[in-house]
């Protein structure tokens, strides 16, 4: 195992144990020849949330998708360097990619509820694949999840009904208790309110608030707003480099670098 | 940027004969119906015909009966042909489906390869093969080894056709499941061959019974192959590896006899096979697809109460 505790300067200037999940280490990654993510590091604290944010094709989805070992699915894709979930190498050969993929939540930038399944089955699902029999215990979960993802009130009259027949913001807070339901450690989200309204954008930024207690999450959006509303970190990547990584409120209010002041400003993006 | 004085160029291009417009739509919807009803007639002719030149046949006895001697005043019935088929259907549906579906999934999930793409084209190939080489094959592999034409070798000789059709079909309505569905599998951290069998099959389930129930509609009605491996009866089945009878065989049989009597059975006995792939069409659809159909229904039911 890997020291995963280390000491960094907080705004006070004290110092305090801060406590890494994920740990990823110059990581670069490209697919169909075009080089998406050069040499990123970047450390996720545990119980808080990351964003990254940047323009559009800036490599931010392309290295999100590395964290859970998502990318490697892509077609003619490539990678190199590390990512280190509890100091445990993911990429190692001894790690079986699946088994992470249970620990590394992930949703989607669309709502994608597995469209044949009821409401009840598509949280249920990643459950029920991945070996729990007990009947009581996959009840108790997809409660419990589809709460945590403020969705139970609104579900718990029609739990069979089709995942498809509800709105998109509902569905996306399906695929949200969907993820939960494995209980992951991480949560990676890409840009996941961007197909929403405002109130449903609203109601899953409350969910996030309330599952940073529990989670390492780390976030993509295009929306600045969102990301000083939601994160504690921010990233901001630009061209395939992480240009800047901090506190969320010092790269909003004092960036340090050039691009990164442009960006937050909205002179480009 | 364009500008005002471009803009206003650009607009002089656009076509402003509404009326000439609204005539074409007309006539493109017109041609487009035009050909359905050209394509629909041959099929109600057939039927009507097949019918009204059968329908003389059409007894209890007929259906059940085994044939009677040629020519004699008792012309029997085509009991034998009828279970014939039916039996050569369920095992060759038995080999040719779970086959043909593992291949599709080969060829959509794991066949993006130089292998992959080697069997989806000796895959075509065999769809496009004559039947009668088929059978041909199957007489040399298996009733010349074995001795006898037997149940087993029209099932094998059928399940052979049924394959690439089921291959290719299963294939294309796999490849319509969006990606993104496999993705959240994936992210659930599920096994990939578990990904295609419970979210992928699923969602691709119209399209797969459609392809199983275009081969077995294929099969159904194929005479050549059976000449080599069944070889025709005029018993009902006495085993699996002895001859059997099948209604396109008995169709064949009947119509070439220079009987009335005979001609009129063979009517009936296509209206009976057509009859018989109908039902198991209709019937593989309800089962399988209710759900969806109720769907539909209650989708139809909001319509109408909005």
């Amino acid at each position: 195992m890997m020291e995963t505790m280390t000491k960094i300067p907080l705004k006070d200037n004290s110092t305090e144990d801060v406590k890494y999940k994920l740990i990823a280490e110059n990581i670069s990654a490209s697919y169909d020849g075009i080089i998406a993510v050069k040499n990123v590091s970047m450390k996720f604290r545990d119980r808080a949330v990351t964003a990254l944010i940047g323009p559009s094709g800036c490599g931010k989805t392309t290295f999100l998708r590395c964290l859970n070992r998502m990318h490697e699915l892509t077609k003619n894709a490539t990678l190199t360097g590390r990512v280190l979930l509890d100091g445990e190498d993911l990429y190692s050969n001894k790690v079986d990619p699946i088994i992470n993929r249970r620990k590394i939540g992930m949703v989607f930038q669309k709502p994608n509820p597995f469209p044949t399944m009821s409401i009840y089955d598509n949280v249920a699902c990643g459950l029920k694949l991945n070996g729990v029999k007990d009947k009581k215990i996959i009840d108790e979960v997809v409660e419990g999840c589809l709460k945590m993802a403020s969705l139970w009130d609104e579900v718990k009259e029609k739990l069979k009904n089709p995942g498809m027949s509800l709105s998109g913001g509902q569905q996306q807070r399906l695929c949200i208790a969907r993820a939960l339901a494995i209980q992951p450690e991480v949560l990676l989200m890409d840009e996941p309110a961007s197909a929403l309204d405002p109130i449903a954008t609203q109601k899953i930024e409350e969910m996030i608030q309330e599952l940073k207690k529990e989670y390492t999450i780390i976030i993509v959006t295009h929306n600045m707003q969102q990301a000083t509303r939601v994160s504690d970190y921010t990233g901001f990547m630009y061209l395939g480099d992480l240009v800047e990584f901090g506190e969320t409120k010092q790269i909003f209010e004092n960036p340090r670098n050039e691009i990164t002041a442009k960006y937050v400003q909205g002179q480009f993006g | 940027m364009i500008t005002v004085e471009q803009r206003t160029e650009f607009r002089k291009h656009f076509r402003y004969n509404v009326g000439r417009r609204l005539v074409l739509d007309k006539v493109v919807k017109c041609m487009v119906f035009l050909c359905v009803v050209v394509a629909i007639v041959p099929l109600v002719a057939i039927l009507v015909n097949v019918f009204s030149n059968g329908a003389a046949a059409l007894s209890w006895n007929f259906l059940t009966q085994i044939p009677g001697a040629v020519g004699s005043d008792d012309p029997g019935g085509i009991g034998p042909a009828i279970q014939g088929t039916l039996v050569l259907i369920g095992l060759s549906s038995l080999i040719g489906v779970p086959v043909g579906v593992m291949g599709g999934i080969f060829l959509s999930e794991y066949g993006n390869n130089r292998y992959g793409r080697t069997v989806r084209f000796f895959n075509d190939v065999l769809a496009e093969f004559p039947t009668i080489v088929i059978g041909v094959f199957t007489f040399v592999l298996i009733v010349l080894t074995i001795g006898n034409f037997s149940v087993w070798a029209g099932s094998f000789a059928l399940s052979i056709i049924m394959l690439p059709i089921i291959m290719r079909t299963t294939e294309e309505s796999l490849k319509l499941v969006p990606v993104t569905y496999r993705e959240a599998g994936y992210a659930l951290g599920i096994r990939r061959w578990r990904v295609v069998f419970t979210i992928v099959l699923s969602g691709a389930k119209s399209g797969l019974v459609t392809g199983i129930l275009l081969a077995v509609a294929r099969i159904a009605g194929e005479t050549a192959p059976l000449v080599f491996t069944i070889l025709g009866s005029s018993q009902f089945i006495q085993g699996l590896d002895g001859p059997v009878d099948a209604l396109p065989l008995r169709i064949w049989r009947l119509s070439s006899l220079p009987y009335d009597s005979s001609v009129v059975q063979g009517w009936g006995a296509a209206f009976v096979l057509i009859i018989l792939v109908l039902s198991i069409n209709i019937g593989v659809r309800y089962l399988f697809l209710r759900r969806k159909g109720q769907a539909m229904l209650k989708f139809k039911k909001l319509g109408s109460m909005s």
